[in-house]
């Protein structure tokens, strides 16, 4: 039954802070040199945990070990196939993957400045800091004993001013997790869309929203007492408890193509149109709600941001199904039109009398990421976001939203389109075409505009799991 | 309207034929396992009424799971499975094929049990040829043709919107009015629809008051008697094991790279029935009920609130021991099984929760596939390499299809106005 979440000193804080108020930050990618040194190095590093928000924190530093990673550390393969098939594969290795997640064309793998086959990094290390204080923060990271142990590389981002390269507010909508245990996952109350999420949805070891547990690496022996006790598993301690898989794309943005395009082809309310919000002021084109909607305020920015669905546009007249926020997060509940009474309900799940097109897409409660990412890059120079999301299941949550909502062409019914701005705009197989994009015009049928070009390119990733102390504990201590 | 049917050949093979079979099942792809549609083995795109098709060595991985019911089933076959769906009936489209391709099935078929050089090909066929248990066709009545033919239409359609938006046309009657002349002008052409045969019809009706008639004997029956099965069902379902073996993910990579390589992709699953008359019963009567449904109810689009499928179907094979399912639907399997798992749980639950090792039911609906890892992993591990596959329309969606048609259903309709013809322009 739903709890409270009360381990606040075991969990990565980057599951509950963006760090808004950190502007500066860096993400370094390390291959373990030395593994003895490197699991040294690991048990002496502590991580900034949600118990360290108490008061204001003016540094962060986040850890997280992809599947090699765990390999070069020492973990056994029998712990490391307790992962999720997706975090063992990685994310380029597999070309079947690839595909799903739109790394094909320009974004393959093969053309990746990190992260390609053979080359994952094995950790990652984020540092976020105040304005001008990421120095210090770094050197007293990198020192002697990690320079024994790792090799790194750096991957910067630009001082963080709310705005992506593209000139839009980031970041605005954002899962809301429920912390304090209140939330019981798959009642009546869910057939509306709510923006309050189950922890487990983003940390492993805790219900899910189908009121489950993710599976993960559950441990038999655990002499040194390093590991909690699975909550689902009495006699098995949980190596997954607390931490949540940890996705980092590198975005290049075209933002110099960006511009042109939209302003050789209509200008402002054509970028706003292919994002879904207004380009000064983040408001969304869809009209808001009248009804409340669960986890979205009491703050005003958020009801500004947030308070909205797009039950009232079915026809995607004032955002495009196509627009990017509303692939990335369609908003709907678990049987379109909502709660309506019992025996609506049952006619819903027969499949009478609900919209054919709103029905597409259901349950968008399954399908949430927390993101953290950054932007990179000045103007003039290479730009673009150092994407990061966290989840507890990547097939579930991160690949489905990549692959079925954001790059598939066929997403709500439409025939050609990908995300506006993500589109990888590789024909498919059949030659059908990706690279359409249709704007809704007033009073009249849409603008097609015709073959878009790439926005943006993939240019690295990886997975990694983001331990929990506790966990990071045990792996720098085994092997 | 042309009905649609199917056709399944189901052939023994030994398991020390396997290899060679893939081998030269391998050979008909243009890339793995997708049929080249002029390969010169059974060149599917030279049969228009064909709709999607294939070719699958059925190799269970999963027997030995009967060990927990204290069961087993050494002499499992392993067979070649051929199967498509087609317009109008699938018998004279086996003819042709057997009189077209016929050196091509003969090789194809030499791998398995009972073929030789003198076999007679379509007796040999035939005597193989296994009924669906269950059966689901996206949209009755919609032709490889028709689909073909719409699909250009769209394109066509499209252009001329977009040619007259360059010129400043934007009335939605005028658009209404040019785009129909245009089409008369310059086509495409369209098909008109065929007069639905009688014998089909007066076959459909019957089964409908057949189906009616057993439904309102059977329903009093089974609600009579509900306290006593439920409790059975019950029995059943709290001592059931569930296994939780998990599924072998090489295998699951490999057959994942004939996948998402455009919108469709096939699934071919085998999986025993949990032992005992029961179960069977069960199987057998939720079959006949969703086949009734689909041939009713479920035929302009969805199966219940799932819109991605074109083609499916449920076989009980080996006396009742087994059951095929095959299917061919939009999207990603991960996609697909999601979609299914939050529309239609309780509709997994009825079909599969009788296959052996399934998560845990209550009253045959619930809990099950809402078990999402466990549901998953369940497909997963009978999930089989669909060898060769074909699809008559090949980037098109369900979606897609049933769109097309309502844009020739809207350019046909002579003054259409107002909102309808504002709907009908934003389909195009």
């Amino acid at each position: 039954m739903p709890a409270p979440v009360t381990e606040l000193d075991d969990i990565q804080a980057l599951a509950k802070a963006g760090y808004n108020p950190l502007p500066d930050a860096c993400h370094l990618l390390l291959r373990v040199k030395d593994a003895k040194a490197a699991r040294a190095w690991l048990k002496a590093f502590r991580p900034t945990v949600i118990a360290d928000l108490k008061t204001r924190v003016k540094s962060a530093v986040h850890i997280a070990i992809s599947a090699p990673g765990l390999r070069a550390l020492g973990v056994e393969e029998a712990v490391i196939g307790g992962f999720s098939q997706e975090f063992v594969d990685g994310m380029a290795a597999d070309p079947a993957r690839s595909r799903r997640l739109g790394d094909v064309g320009a974004n393959a793998p093969a053309g990746w400045a990190w992260g390609g086959a053979g080359a994952e990094p094995h950790l990652v290390l984020l540092l976020f800091a105040e304005a001008d204080g990421l120095g210090p923060l770094r050197a007293a990271l990198v020192n002697t004993a990690f320079e024994a142990a790792f090799t790194h590389t750096e991957l910067s981002t630009a001082r963080r001013d709310g705005r992506e390269p593209f000139g839009f507010l980031d970041g605005l909508s954002q899962p809301v997790v429920d912390w304090a245990g209140k939330r019981t996952p798959g009642g009546l109350p869910d057939l509306d869309y709510g923006n309050a999420i189950t922890v487990g949805e983003f940390l492993l070891g805790y219900p899910n929203e189908y009121g489950l547990y993710t599976s993960r690496p559950l441990i038999r022996r655990d002499p040194a007492r390093l590991l909690p006790e699975a909550q689902d598993a009495p006699g098995w301690f949980d190596l997954g408890r607390n931490g949540s898989y940890l996705v980092l794309r590198q975005l290049e943005q075209d933002v110099d193509g960006f511009r042109s395009f939209v302003k050789a082809n209509g200008g402002e309310a054509l970028a706003e149109s292919m994002v879904g919000r207004k380009l000064a002021s983040g408001e969304p084109l869809a009209t808001h709600a009248k009804e409340p909607i669960r986890g979205v305020g009491p703050k005003q920015d958020d009801l500004r941001y947030n308070a909205f669905t797009f039950d009232s546009d079915a026809e995607g007249r004032l955002c495009p199904y196509s627009g990017h926020i509303r692939r990335a997060n369609p908003r709907t509940g678990d049987i379109p039109g909502g709660d309506q009474g019992l025996l609506k309900m049952l006619l819903s799940m027969l499949g009478f009398g609900v919209d054919r097109r709103a029905d597409t897409i259901a349950s968008s409660r399954f399908h949430r990421l927390l993101r953290r990412g950054r932007k990179y890059g000045v103007a003039g120079g290479a730009q673009g976001l150092h994407f990061i999301a966290l989840n507890a299941n990547l097939g579930r949550q991160f690949e489905f939203v990549q692959g079925a909502w954001l790059g598939s062409p066929k997403f709500a019914g439409m025939t050609a389109e990908q995300d506006p701005l993500l589109g990888a705009r590789q024909p498919l197989e059949s030659g059908q075409a990706t690279d359409a994009f249709r704007m809704p015009q007033a009073g009249g049928p849409c603008r097609d505009l015709g073959a878009l070009p790439q926005f943006v390119t993939v240019k690295g990733g990886a997975y990694f799991f983001m331990p929990g102390v506790r966990a990071l504990k045990w792996i720098a201590g085994n092997g | 309207m042309t009905p649609q049917s199917e056709f399944l050949i189901l052939a023994r093979l030994a398991p020390d034929k396997v290899a060679g079979l893939r081998a030269l099942l391998a050979g008909m792809n243009g890339r793995p396992g997708l049929a080249d549609p002029k390969n010169p083995l059974v060149p599917f795109g030279d049969f228009p009424t064909l709709h999607v098709a294939r070719f699958a060595v059925l190799d269970d991985q999963t027997l030995g799971d009967l060990a927990a019911f204290n069961a087993s089933f050494p002499d499992a076959p392993v067979y070649l499975a051929f199967l498509g769906d087609c317009d109008g009936d699938a018998e004279p489209l086996l003819d042709e094929m057997a009189a077209r391709c016929s050196e091509g099935l003969r090789r194809i078929f030499s791998f398995c049990d009972g073929f030789n050089q003198t076999t007679d090909l379509r007796r040999w066929m035939a005597a193989r040829s296994v009924a669906a248990s269950a059966g689901y066709v996206n949209t009755a009545g919609r032709t490889v043709i028709q689909a073909r033919e719409e699909a250009v239409l769209h394109q066509a359609l499209e252009a001329e919107l977009a040619q007259a938006a360059a010129e400043g046309v934007t009335a939605p009657q005028a658009l209404h009015e040019r785009l129909s002349a245009q089409v008369l002008q310059n086509g495409p052409a369209l098909t008109p629809e065929a007069p639905t045969p009688l014998g089909w019809l007066l076959g459909h009706v019957g089964a409908f008051l057949a189906g009616a008639l057993i439904l309102l004997v059977v329903a009093p029956i089974l609600l009579v008697t509900a306290p006593i099965w439920l409790l059975v069902l019950r029995r059943h379902e709290t001592r059931d094991p569930e296994i939780a073996t998990p599924y072998d993910r090489a295998r699951r990579r490999a057959i994942a790279q004939a996948e998402d390589h455009d919108v469709t992709n096939p699934f071919t699953a085998i999986g025993a029935i949990k032992p005992g008359l029961f179960r069977l019963t069960i199987v057998r009567g939720v079959l006949w009920l969703l086949n009734f449904g689909n041939s009713m109810i479920y035929k302009s689009g969805r199966l219940a609130r799932v819109g991605t499928i074109h083609f499916a179907r449920w076989v009980v094979i080996d006396q009742g021991r087994r059951v095929l399912f095959c299917s061919n639907y939009d999207g990603s399997l991960d996609s697909y099984m999601d979609d299914f798992i939050n529309k239609a749980a309780f509709g997994l639950n009825l079909v599969f929760s009788n296959g052996v090792g399934y998560p845990t039911t209550r009253f045959l609906m619930l809990g099950g596939a809402q078990r999402e890892e466990q549901f998953k992993t369940f497909l997963r591990r009978r999930q089989q390499a669909t060898d060769v596959w074909y699809k008559a329309y090949p980037g098109l969606s369900a979606y897609d299809l049933y769109r097309n048609a309502e844009i020739r259903k809207g350019l046909q309709t002579p003054g259409l106005s107002g909102e309808a013809l504002d709907r009908w322009l934003a389909l195009i």
